[in-house]
């Protein structure tokens, strides 16, 4: 966020803390006292979602998730981790980035009408605890569109610019992770506040507890800590290390830009419109995904009007409406508009790529499209009969 | 700036009533409906049995008998603007399944006397026989969308109604997907937005009561669901309930 100074997030101290997994309340206690509301992963509906959670008992602890392609399971975990799963559907997107909002309203006067602004932007300040790597890199992407321009979006800067990050470093890969081939992970490297590795063996639960801004420091300050040992911090590169060697995806980022571009016209197209839905379950899950439509609407009496904002996706035909219709009228159109601005001209256009590697879209997607997939058959040719 | 109140008229063909009923369950915005129109024509919840022409009709109902095809073409004459409502008058609604079989066999089954009965084969929503200025989906139609229709139509202006999928409905509340999560059929994949992903939220698949999406694929879904181990069969009723005759739904999955 260009509103909070890169100086303030800069490199953590040479030497880590370690936090007891017993302490997480005091993590809590010293982020509510300084006035955040805490969001953290739990269970509803059998997935983890990120909700307001008033403790470490709240929290998602023991449970961990079966992710694959259109497929999400909660499982229960032997070893008690707190944060033993991955990503789940509601992502932290929708703290920012609502998925529906009141821009403003107006009534109708004697001559004409008078807008009523929307009360300034005073979003509460939140404490985001659990947000993985990717999901990191995900709100960072998304500040660049939405806040990093010209014209930054005041309520979502506001959101950002208040909150509070504790990242969580990922030591098991999900089923659908691929951030180690997209550079996201599995540790955070920038933009949280603290980042904690959790350590879970015999006899003793864990964190390494990171701190990346003044901010960060200052709340550890406030929670019973130690400096790690050496080997606490070798064990924690180990399992994040091994988190990465042991994903079982991976997106061959090498030339993706030009590929995609050279096969515009590849009937591979095709293929995946059969098969996809046009749900738009990947862009709502997808954490960097920000297309939105504006509606206006009126009361019955005619009185007062007001205008919405709500999320919208490249899926939709109405989105690609313009006089006289749809300019991504077939299914086909819209699967490439949405992998092309992923991975190919979001690079154009922000100067990164579009996709995290979180793999929500893939868990996510009800008949369990996989982009990586889609990228390879394209790599491999992409034309009608050449048996992928 | 005074305006003369819009005359409105509700007509009812073959239907259960709920989506009439939807506009009595405005209740709070009853009034307010009532302030800004002249419910001229509404036997269902009222005395008013003006005769036409109309501003705005609102039609509940499939044809389904001879006298309805000949009705229908009179409230198109009377009526300026002509909304069509619910799953019946959109689609033909349930009793639409007798399209997919012999509905004399279906009288014989059901009446002691089928002679006395006078009924077309096929129940088709109001959109093949006259020309339809909206339609409002539904198995009932969702009050918000109703109250939505009116304000615009009072305001002259294109009503707010989203073509996207149940799904976009269910992200936008955090709904956990049942379909991903538990493998419970769920038909809110093809099926349009509106009903705020009502089903789901209750923990139940969708049955695509606002029947297909702007650009549905049912055949991807339903390989999808023949992939987590529901038969041809089930696959197909799933399909064939309120919207049956919808031509996306048509085929019960398989390309219609
Ligand atoms: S890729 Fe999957 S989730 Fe995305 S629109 Fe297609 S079917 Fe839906
Ligand atoms: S495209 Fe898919 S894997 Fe990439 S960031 Fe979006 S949801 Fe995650
Ligand atoms: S529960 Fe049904 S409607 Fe909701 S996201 Fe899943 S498939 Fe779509
Ligand atoms: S979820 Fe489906 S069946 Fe349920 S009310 Fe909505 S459209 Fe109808």
């Amino acid at each position: 966020m260009p509103a909070r100074p890169a100086a303030s997030r800069s490199a953590s101290p040479a030497v880590p803390a370690v936090m007891a997994a017993g302490d997480l309340g005091q993590l809590f206690s010293a982020l509510t006292t300084r006035g955040y509301q805490v969001i953290g992963p739990t269970v509803r509906d059998g997935a983890v979602v990120y909700d307001a959670v008033d403790g470490p008992d709240a929290l998602a602890a023991g449970w961990g998730d079966e992710q694959a392609p259109g497929s999400y399971r909660l499982v229960r975990r032997r070893d008690g981790a707190i944060f033993g799963h991955r990503s789940g559907p509601t992502g932290w997107k929708r703290f920012f980035w609502p998925p529906e909002l009141r821009l403003w309203q107006a009534r109708r006067m004697e001559d004409g009408f008078r807008v009523e602004a929307e009360p300034a932007a005073d979003p509460p300040r939140r404490a985001l605890l659990g947000v993985r790597p990717c999901q990191l890199h995900g709100l960072l992407r998304l500040d660049r569109v939405v806040a990093g321009g010209p014209y930054p979006d005041p309520r979502y800067r506001a959101a950002r610019e208040r909150a509070f990050i504790v990242a969580v470093n990922c030591t098991e890969a999900g089923g659908t992770c691929f951030c180690a081939s997209m550079g996201t992970g599995p540790a955070a490297t920038a933009g949280y506040d603290l980042a904690l590795t959790e350590l879970v063996t015999d006899g003793a639960h864990r964190f390494l507890v990171e701190a990346g801004s003044e901010a960060g420091r200052a709340v550890l300050s406030g929670v019973p800590h130690r400096q790690a040992e050496k080997d606490e911090v070798a064990a924690a590169r180990v399992l994040l290390q091994k988190a990465a060697e042991a994903m079982g995806r991976r997106l061959d980022a090498g030339g993706v830009k030009e590929l995609l571009y050279e096969k515009f016209e590849a009937d591979h197209w095709d293929r995946v419109a059969e098969r996809c839905l046009a749900c738009a379950n990947c862009t709502s899950v997808c954490p960097t995904c920000f297309c939105t439509t504006v509606t206006d609407a009126t009361d019955l009496a005619g009185g007062r009007a007001e205008r919405r904002r709500r999320w919208d996706s490249c899926f939709s035909v109405d989105f690609s409406y313009i006089h006289g219709g749809p300019v991504r009228a077939s299914v086909k159109s819209r699967y490439r508009q949405w992998l092309t601005h992923k991975l190919a001209t979001w690079h154009d256009q922000f100067g990164t790529s579009g996709c995290v590697g979180c793999g929500q879209c893939i868990t996510w997607c009800p008949v369990g499209i996989d982009l990586t997939a889609e990228v390879r058959a394209l790599r491999a040719g992409g034309e009608r009969g050449n048996g992928v | 700036m005074k305006r003369s109140k819009p005359r409105l008229a509700v007509f009812k063909f073959a239907s259960c009533d709920g989506c009439q009923l939807t506009l009595l369950d405005c209740e709070d915005e009853l009034l307010a409906v009532a302030g800004q129109v002249d419910i001229a024509y509404f036997p269902e919840a009222s005395r008013a049995m003006a005769p036409g022409p109309y501003d705005l009709a609102l039609v509940e109902g499939s044809i389904t008998t001879p006298h309805d095809a000949e009705r229908i073409l009179q409230v198109r004459r009377r009526a300026r603007v002509l909304v069509t409502i619910g799953a019946c008058a959109t689609a033909g609604g349930i009793q639409a399944l007798r399209n997919f079989a012999d509905v004399a066999e279906y009288a014989r089954a059901v009446y002691p006397r089928p002679e006395y009965l006078e009924t077309l084969a096929w129940s088709t929503p109001v959109s093949s026989h006259v020309p339809v200025d909206l339609e409002l989906r539904g198995c009932p139609i969702d009050k918000g969308q109703l109250l939505e229709v009116i304000s615009a139509y009072l305001a002259g202006r294109r009503p707010n109604l989203r073509r996207t999928s149940v799904c976009t409905e269910c992200k936008a509340r955090g709904t956990t997907c049942l379909l991903v999560a538990g493998g419970v059929p769920c038909l809110g994949p093809v099926t349009q937005a509106g009903c705020g992903a009502l089903c789901p939220s209750y923990d139940r698949g969708c049955y695509g009561c606002f029947g297909p999406a702007e650009s549905p694929n049912p055949p991807a879904l339903a390989g999808r669901l023949a992939e987590l181990g529901r038969g041809p069969d089930e696959v197909e009723r799933l399909f064939r309930t309120f919207n049956a005759w919808a031509e996306a739904f048509r085929g019960g999955g398989r390309p219609a």
